[in-house]
């Protein structure tokens, strides 16, 4: 073999196959560019994606809530530095043994196991899942310094909402919770664990001022989850902070006031409507509900028979009594039917139809005129008066003073009382209005029904010269101040009724007598009120009325006072009520008479 | 028959014979190797990219000592260079088996040797030898492949046993290949196909339950969606998302913070075309596509069997290479560990590799008609 033979069979046979082989080799080349086509430019904008998935995880930052302050700047809600634990569950290699880990570290109820668990399936495994939140320090030092055996937890400096105040605001504040499953989809940010929002109370209703805007980090991590750097931070911003025109002096001494007793006292300045005090006894501690309030303590305010959880001053709606005495006085005067000489005869009962009306004093009143009659809150008088005038001038009267309407302040669960009128009636039983009903109504009894903080607003209307001031938290602007209406009732007719309810604390024999008081010139005018929660027979009327104090507690009286002072120039209004406290006069009106001392001493601003 | 003007070229006249648009190019994978082993140590030149430009280097010096040997020597030694080979392979099973455990290395005391590795090149110069001096007649004779098939299947279920299916499907690839290029009639092919497939259940019986885990993983990635699996949807994301241009030398996300797995040796391709896009994925297609394609114009050009065969079997061999890393890497087949010649971390490849070149190059610059053996 001298040389190569191209022309034998053989080569020629390896020439046809390699050249074959060739072009295997570029068929192969060009599916490898094909697939990097395919790659790299086709379907590169989705795994950019991916690969930024990947790189990056974004974690929502909770904005500090709003803080909350009285009408002189002092604190009444704010933002305390707490710790927690979180799990991510994406930086977890193992769940489940992290939370084995972990339980044997921190203890966890089978309760919140079950609610981490469900977190853990429902969430984006980037976001953070509450395991336990208020660690001590002791606990987070714990969890540290087992971090190897943890991955996945992170310890999370967090902010908790802290009344200062406790239970004195809990019902004007009221409270915040954790954000429930149904909202949660509403927002974002309400998905971040520790987010609370307000549950009640002006929390509630100015929530959304309060929370302010969430930030977000974003984070670039590796395969493992170890944050590497931080790439984006949007800090969010904090809720803004509000001021309400509450004294927590005054809150103080009103809520103090009660005692034992259980009820409501509202403090209105009556120039403005500006909330000066509104409490509600007994209440509770909203410190309580921040982080989700236990089972047993949430048992014990739900069954508690004086009902801490209900806003008496918004919510409770009780006969006003004697209290209404004004309104129908006001009527009655304003439409002419009684005047400043109108005289009636009270002989301690009288015939209405076929029923016998008595007045609260037995031996009866003599002869009086409307001052009189307040000051000696006579029931004949008033029975008279209301049957005259008629339930629908009293109605639009009470309506105009802000009874049986919606005053809107802001608190849940607001009231709205109940005027009855002739149509009312007849729609809600389909039976006529009678002259019973309105003697009944006469002395607040009967279908009647106010909030504490409509009575005080009506007080409030009553004694500033008549102007229709809206009860309200936040300070009125000098134009809404200027802008407020005047109501139509005669300057004279409401001199009249202040110059009852001056005598009804300041004259010999006044149903208030023992309230009075007389700071640097300053009095106290006002109106007693005590409601039955029980009927009396007549065969208790011969046999002796039970007296209250031997009755048990849930059927003893209801006791009414509303006051003002100074009686010169009105400044504060006050409405009390006591539950089965029993008198007005005996155990309501001393109450008033304290908060407003209080008010006329702290030289409110 | 033996022409002694044409066999006594000096070392020089050989040297300046060499095509060096060959050599460059391989220098420039190497090259493109280390930047991106550097990259992946975080631009760090340790613990890879040093060490592996360093072994380049080596291999580069023992490229040109294979080139320059006398073509004849690798005719005169090549059965007894596949015989010591198979030997190791059988040395190594049974040290595998005393050692328990996957064995795939032979230990010299300076240096160990992977014999499987070897087996590519060992392989390439027997069926070379054997055929070379066999006629068209004996070729397509079932007498004249009786001894290659033999000699085939031997070192390949022997690869297949350590485990290491990867190299097992090369050789056997390579060793095809090179039956089909010297003109074995196709009806063959599809013959032993047949046949093989029907035998794949016995054969299945006598594999460990490792090894059959093994390969049920390699036939089916998403049984095991947590590595294999994931790997390979983390390799395409780092493809895609590199783009036309790449994130930039040192800025591949997917490599830098551990997404992509073994991104200094199977995937370096991968990290690579995500640092720098297409223009680097194609580049380095292009490189290597093109050393192919002088791998067959020197086979072409030679005028001798057996220095044509082995270019083809070792060019063949460079191709299954670069072929099954790039696509295994793309998710095109599954994932087996064959590595990116001259750009992957690792020695074994980088020598074997370097070798081989050196083979080609001695074919190539061979101007003997003859290995002076045949009869």
């Amino acid at each position: 073999m001298s040389s190569y033979d191209y022309n034998s069979e053989k080569n020629r046979v390896l020439g046809r196959r390699v050249a074959f082989l060739i072009l295997l080799n570029l068929v192969a080349f060009a599916v490898i560019v094909a697939r990097l086509y395919f790659l790299q430019i086709y379907e590169a904008d989705k795994y950019r994606t991916m690969s930024e998935e990947n790189r990056i995880s974004t974690r929502f930052l909770v904005p500090p809530r709003g803080v909350v302050y009285d009408r002189n700047g002092i604190i009444i809600a704010k933002n305390e530095q707490d710790f927690r634990a979180l799990l991510i569950a994406e930086q977890a290699p193992d769940i489940e043994q992290t939370l084995k880990n972990f339980e044997q570290i921190i203890p966890l109820t089978p309760d919140e196991e079950k609610k981490i668990r469900a977190d853990i399936k429902n969430k984006r495994n980037f976001i953070p899942v509450k395991l336990k939140d208020n660690l001590s320090w002791d606990e987070v030092s714990k969890i540290l310094l087992h971090a190897p055996d943890l991955a996945g937890v992170e310890i999370d400096e967090g902010l908790s909402r802290q009344y200062p105040y406790g239970d004195l605001y809990a019902h004007v504040l009221g409270y915040v919770g954790p954000v429930s499953e149904a909202d949660k989809k509403s927002n974002p940010l309400y998905m971040v664990p520790g987010f609370k929002i307000g549950k009640s109370g002006l929390e509630r209703y100015y929530d959304y001022k309060l929370q302010g805007s969430g930030g977000t980090v974003k984070l670039e991590v590796n395969a493992y989850g170890r944050v590497m750097k931080e790439i984006e931070r949007d800090a969010g911003k904090q809720g803004d902070s509000i001021t309400i025109s509450i004294d927590s002096r005054l809150q103080k001494e009103a809520y103090e006031a009660f005692g034992e007793e259980s009820g409501a006292a509202v403090v209105l300045d009556v120039r403005t409507g500006e909330i000066l005090a509104l409490v509600s006894k007994p209440g509770f501690d909203p410190n309580l509900f921040t982080n989700g309030i236990s089972y047993k303590n949430w048992n014990e305010l739900l069954n508690n028979e004086r009902t801490p959880l209900i806003d008496k001053a918004v919510s409770g709606q009780y006969s006003p009594g004697s209290t209404f005495k004004i309104v129908v006085a006001l009527a009655a005067l304003e439409s002419g039917v009684i005047n400043m000489g109108t005289r009636f005869y009270c002989n301690g009962a009288m015939e209405v139809g076929s029923s016998r009306f008595h007045c609260w004093k037995h031996s009866g009143h003599g002869s009086l005129n409307v001052v009189e009659a307040l000051k000696y809150s006579c029931d004949i008088f008033f029975y008279e008066t209301a049957m005259r005038v008629g339930i629908d001038k009293i109605h639009d009267m009470a309506v105009k003073l802000g009874l049986g309407t919606f005053l809107e302040i802001g608190l849940d669960n607001e009231k709205s009382g109940l005027i009855p009128s002739k149509s009312w009636k007849k729609a809600r039983y389909g039976t006529q209005w009678t002259q019973g009903d309105s003697a009944n109504s006469g002395i607040g009894q009967g279908y009647v029904l106010v909030t504490p903080l409509q009575l005080v607003t009506m007080l409030a209307r009553v004694v500033n010269g008549g102007y229709k001031i809206k009860p309200t938290f936040i300070k009125p602007t000098a134009k809404e101040l200027a802008n407020i209406e005047r109501l139509d009732i005669s300057t004279k007719n409401i001199e009249l009724v202040k110059e009852g309810m001056f005598e009804v604390v300041n004259g010999i024999g006044g149903t208030a007598g023992r309230a009075k008081f007389n700071i640097n010139g300053a009095k106290m005018g006002g109106k007693t009120g005590t409601t039955q929660v029980r009927r009396i027979s007549m065969k208790e009327r011969q046999s002796g009325i039970i007296r209250d104090e031997n009755l048990p507690w849930k059927l003893r009286n209801h006791a009414w006072f509303m006051g003002f002072t100074p009686v010169d120039n009105p400044r504060y209004a006050v409405a009390v009520i006591v539950e089965h406290g029993s008198s007005g006069s005996g155990v309501a009106a001393p109450i008033a008479s304290k908060i407003l001392q209080e008010a006329l001493k702290l030289d409110i601003k | 028959m033996y022409e002694i003007g044409r066999n006594s070229d000096s070392w020089q006249e050989k040297f300046f014979r060499i095509n060096f648009s060959y050599v460059f190019l391989i220098i420039l994978l190497a090259g493109i190797g280390t930047l991106t082993l550097y990259s992946a140590a975080n631009g760090n030149w340790e613990p890879w990219a040093l060490r592996h430009i360093s072994r380049f280097i080596l291999a580069f010096v023992l490229m040109f000592v294979m080139a320059l040997v006398d073509m004849r020597y690798y005719y005169k030694w090549a059965y007894v260079f596949y015989f010591v080979t198979l030997l190791m392979l059988v040395a190594v099973e049974v040290t595998g088996h005393v050692g328990m455990g996957a064995q795939r290395w032979i230990n010299f005391g300076l240096f160990k040797v992977q014999p499987s590795e070897l087996m590519k090149i060992g392989m390439v110069l027997f069926m070379a030898r054997y055929f070379s001096s066999m006629s068209i007649q004996g070729i397509q004779s079932i007498r004249g492949i009786i001894i290659p098939a033999v000699l085939i299947v031997l070192p390949v279920a022997l690869i297949i046993l350590e485990p290491d299916l990867g190299t097992a499907l090369m050789v056997l690839s390579t060793a095809t290949m090179m039956l089909f290029a010297v003109g074995v009639q196709i009806w063959k092919f599809v013959l032993v196909g047949i046949i093989g497939a029907a035998s794949l259940p016995i054969a299945w019986n006598f594999l460990h339950e490792y090894q059959q885990n093994r390969v049920l993983t390699f036939l089916n990635p998403e049984r095991d969606p947590l590595g294999a699996g994931y790997h390979i949807i983390q390799s395409k994301i780092a493809f895609g998302s590199g783009g036309v241009f790449g994130k930039g030398f040192l800025h591949g996300t997917q490599t830098h913070l551990n997404f992509l797995p073994e991104k200094h040796t199977d995937f370096i391709f991968t990290m690579l075309s995500e640092e720098f896009g297409m223009l680097g994925s194609l580049t380095v297609v292009f490189i290597n596509l093109l050393l192919i394609i002088i791998g067959y114009v020197f086979a072409y050009r030679t005028r001798n069997y057996f220095a044509k065969l082995t270019i083809i079997g070792l060019n063949t061999n460079y191709f299954l290479y670069v072929f099954i890393n790039i696509a295994m890497v793309m998710g095109l087949l599954p994932v087996v560990g064959v590595p990116l010649p001259l750009i992957s971390y690792g020695g074994t490849v980088m020598f074997s590799i370097m070798v081989s070149f050196g083979i080609i190059l001695c074919m190539s610059i061979n101007r003997q008609n003859s290995t002076g053996f045949e009869e």
